[in-house]
């Protein structure tokens, strides 16, 4: 089982250390443009060449990580905050008015494709990274609603929950001390998940020029700035597009990893 | 008897060695209708403009104004009446005839109240339009003016018949060598040949032209050789590769477009003359051409096209200098500098530019936000809503600094000075003393630094090396097909 985890945790804690070592080093400053030395090859002084500016696509990348990871970060925080209390409380009144409330706004949501619902944000509010923050959030909601209110389901018939009930506990009471921390490992998984999605969907928005704005770096906007150059400096546009692979294979197999070793029903069955 | 059986048998063998006799040629826009007289949009008239429509005068490929519908014309003594003679034997494409009785239509509905020309300044010194006979015209000015000639080649005078205007939105119906045929929406409009014209037949017996609007598909398609040529090639980044490649010719020629970064006059902070000189030396030129256009295009100090015999340069007013820009900046009180939006229409020369102006500004300590807007947002925001700081754009019209003259134009330039010397300018006939005010004028709004002049645009065409005759310069927006023709 560890077979995933650790290339996943690897790869992932990769990209996290060079957004972090953003803050504080680059190898050059992003904002800095040098047009006479843009689009060079990979060399010692510029590892991964120079873009179309000149700047060096290895600092774009690092500064690109922590934009990409802030708006998945966020993203997913938002989608958490919102789905697991509506998923709880949707299990706790089971079949009941608040039930068929949520979830029936909740199929609203995910009926729409999650970029369109990006796209109609920012074409109402402007393009931002706040922005598309909010449009990866918000369809994140369905997903951690679905996902808690399914898990709550499966435990309210248990007999454990039983006992709280006779012991007198009230049904929020009962979902915060019982329910959530039984479910907390799939939310995990989920989150990990739903964490590379929002890297990716970042990256489209950014590539369509829906996500943040220059001259903050993004790995989607690189690649869409690359593209009419693919043909005579390759490197452009696949530096940022391996990023963008590389991050969502890790965060996979990271998540992959996690559920192999967090599931207690796929544990017993292999340990 | 021998030899013609031989020809015959030599054609029907090789079909590949057949004269090509269309033509698929891309540009970027697609026009939003096809009526040149009621929109601003340059597209129509990169479809239309001397293809289907063709006006009293017209543009010729070097910018001069030739007759066109008017073989001729006489002008008063006093400069305000001119008397068109009509050429002889022309034919609408729905085959009625063409006369001054269209002429009349045309102008009176130009200048109509209820008018909805993109360009109605142009007619607005005519007084009346009266019908001599069928084939004279005369047009009374209410004063001299100079630029009426040249008023009269642009797509938005172009004649229309009144029997045809009410479906000229889509299916425009003019006198020019083309006809139209289809407009698949989207896609592609397609003309054909028009076997009456009273003109040179053109040599091409259909045409289509095709909106590419995405950079990589345009590389794409030329590559694969899906269309013969694209005016206008987007991405100056892969001329090198095109002109590298022997099935290709690039054409690099010039433009009516003054790319400036134009300033928001009226709102602080930019409403004081030394912050607009401050941002004018914050700028580097030669760095946005190279950055942005991959070297294409020629820097320019003033709104006017260097191609042009009474352009001056006044590029030293402003040159590359950040130190005098922080000082100009202190000077005004701005000490620690500003911020302010730079919103920037689609086109890379807008959006490349705008990040090399955003980073050279960052020097003086002037922080930009920038926001990406498509063409409808800038025109609904910028152009008419005037909500901006900053704004790059290119100006394709030409001979179009009297936009300065209209406080209500988007920059907000209100100096009353200018607008008089406008007037004079356009009340004046003798050439060079038309020449001497325009000098006036381009300096002085150069002295004002109303915005910051960056370059003029260059038009790059790319197109199959054995294509003859495309309009290398775009002295106007169009792309005139019937001078076009293939070699061998």
């Amino acid at each position: 089982m560890m077979r995933r985890l650790a290339p996943g945790a690897a790869l992932s804690a990769v990209f996290v250390i060079a957004a972090l070592l953003s803050f504080l080093w680059t190898p050059y400053a992003v904002d800095g443009m040098a047009i006479a030395n843009r689009l060079q090859p990979p060399s010692a002084a510029h590892l991964l060449g120079t873009d179309h500016f000149g700047r060096d696509i290895l600092s774009m990348i690092m500064v690109g990580a922590r934009t990409s990871i802030a708006v998945a970060l966020v993203a997913v925080g938002i989608g958490m905050g919102l789905g697991v209390p509506l998923g709880l409380a949707a299990a706790a009144r089971h079949g009941g008015l608040l039930d068929e409330l949520i979830m029936r706004g909740n199929d609203l949501v995910f009926a729409f494709p999650s970029l369109v619902i990006a796209i109609l944000i920012t074409a109402i509010a402007g393009p931002s990274a706040v922005n598309a923050i909010i449009a990866i959030g918000i369809f994140n909601v369905p997903v951690f609603a679905r996902l808690t209110r399914g898990a709550a389901l499966a435990l309210w018939s248990r007999d454990f929950i039983l006992a709280a009930q006779v012991a007198g506990k009230g049904r929020a009471r009962i979902s915060l001390e019982h329910i959530l921390p039984n479910v907390t490992n799939l939310l995990i998984v989920q989150g990990t998940i739903q964490f590379s999605l929002g890297i990716l969907a970042e990256a489209a928005l950014s590539y369509v020029g829906l996500g943040a704005q220059p001259p903050i770096p993004s790995w989607g906007r690189m690649l869409a700035d690359a593209q009419t150059m693919v043909a005579m400096a390759p490197h452009v546009a696949l530096m940022p597009g391996l990023a963008i692979v590389l991050t969502v294979l890790g965060l996979n197999l990271l998540g992959d990893g996690l559920r192999d070793a967090l599931d207690p029903k796929l544990g017993e069955g292999r340990a | 008897m021998f030899r013609r059986t031989l020809t015959a048998l030599a054609l029907v063998a090789s079909p590949a060695l057949a004269q090509e006799t269309d033509l698929t040629i891309a540009i970027q826009l697609e026009p939003p209708h096809l009526d040149p007289t009621s929109a601003a949009a340059g597209a129509i008239d990169s479809v239309l403009y001397s293809n289907v429509f063709e006006g009293l005068t017209r543009f010729a490929a070097d910018g001069s104004v030739e007759p066109a519908l008017a073989e001729d014309w006489k002008i008063s003594e006093d400069g305000t009446t001119y008397t068109f003679t009509l050429r002889e034997g022309v034919s609408f494409h729905d085959g009625s005839d063409f006369t001054a009785e269209d002429v009349k239509f045309t102008l009176d509905r130009a200048r109509a109240e209820d008018s909805v020309n993109a360009q109605k300044a142009l007619f607005e010194g005519i007084s009346e339009v009266n019908v001599v006979d069928p084939q004279t015209v005369e047009i009374v000015l209410s004063q001299p003016d100079g630029n009426f000639l040249f008023n009269l080649a642009w797509g938005d005078a172009v004649i229309v018949a009144e029997e045809s205007i009410e479906n000229i939105k889509s299916n425009p119906v003019g006198t020019g060598p083309f006809t139209f045929s289809e407009w698949v929406q989207g896609d592609r409009v397609e003309l054909a040949r028009n076997s009456d014209y009273w003109g040179e037949a053109p040599s091409l017996e259909a045409a289509t032209i095709k909106f590419i609007s995405d950079p990589t598909a345009a590389f794409a398609a030329m590559m694969a050789q899906d269309i013969d040529a694209f005016a206008g090639y987007p991405a100056p980044e892969n001329l090198p590769q095109f002109e590298a490649d022997p099935r290709f010719q690039v054409i690099v020629g010039s433009t009516e477009g003054e790319t400036i970064l134009a300033m928001n006059n009226a709102e602080e902070p930019f409403n004081d003359p030394e912050v607009r000189e401050a941002v004018a030396h914050a700028i580097d030129r030669q760095a946005i051409i190279d950055g942005a256009m991959f070297g294409q295009g020629t820097p320019i100090g003033t709104h006017f096209a260097p191609h042009n015999p009474d352009y001056v340069n006044l590029t030293d007013l402003s040159p590359y200098d950040p130190e005098i820009a922080r000082q100009l900046l202190a000077d005004a009180g701005y000490e620690e500098g500003f911020s302010t939006t730079l919103k920037l229409p689609p086109p890379s020369y807008a959006r490349r530019g705008g990040e090399i102006i955003a980073a050279q500004l960052r020097e003086v300590g002037i922080e930009t936000e920038i926001t990406n807007l498509e063409w409808a947002q800038w025109l609904e925001e910028v152009f008419r809503g005037k909500d901006f700081g900053l704004t790059i754009v290119s100006h394709t019209e030409p001979f179009d600094i009297g936009i300065y003259a209209r406080p209500d134009y988007y920059f907000s330039y209100d100096n009353p000075e200018f607008q008089e010397l406008m007037a004079t300018l356009t009340a004046t006939t003798d050439p060079a003393e038309r020449s001497s005010l325009v000098a006036d004028a381009q300096r002085m709004i150069s002295e004002d630094y109303v915005n910051a002049y960056l370059f003029q645009l260059a038009y790059p065409t790319v197109a199959d090396a054995r294509l003859r005759g495309l309009w290398e310069n775009q002295p106007t927006q169009a792309n005139p097909l019937a001078g076009v023709s293939w070699s061998e």
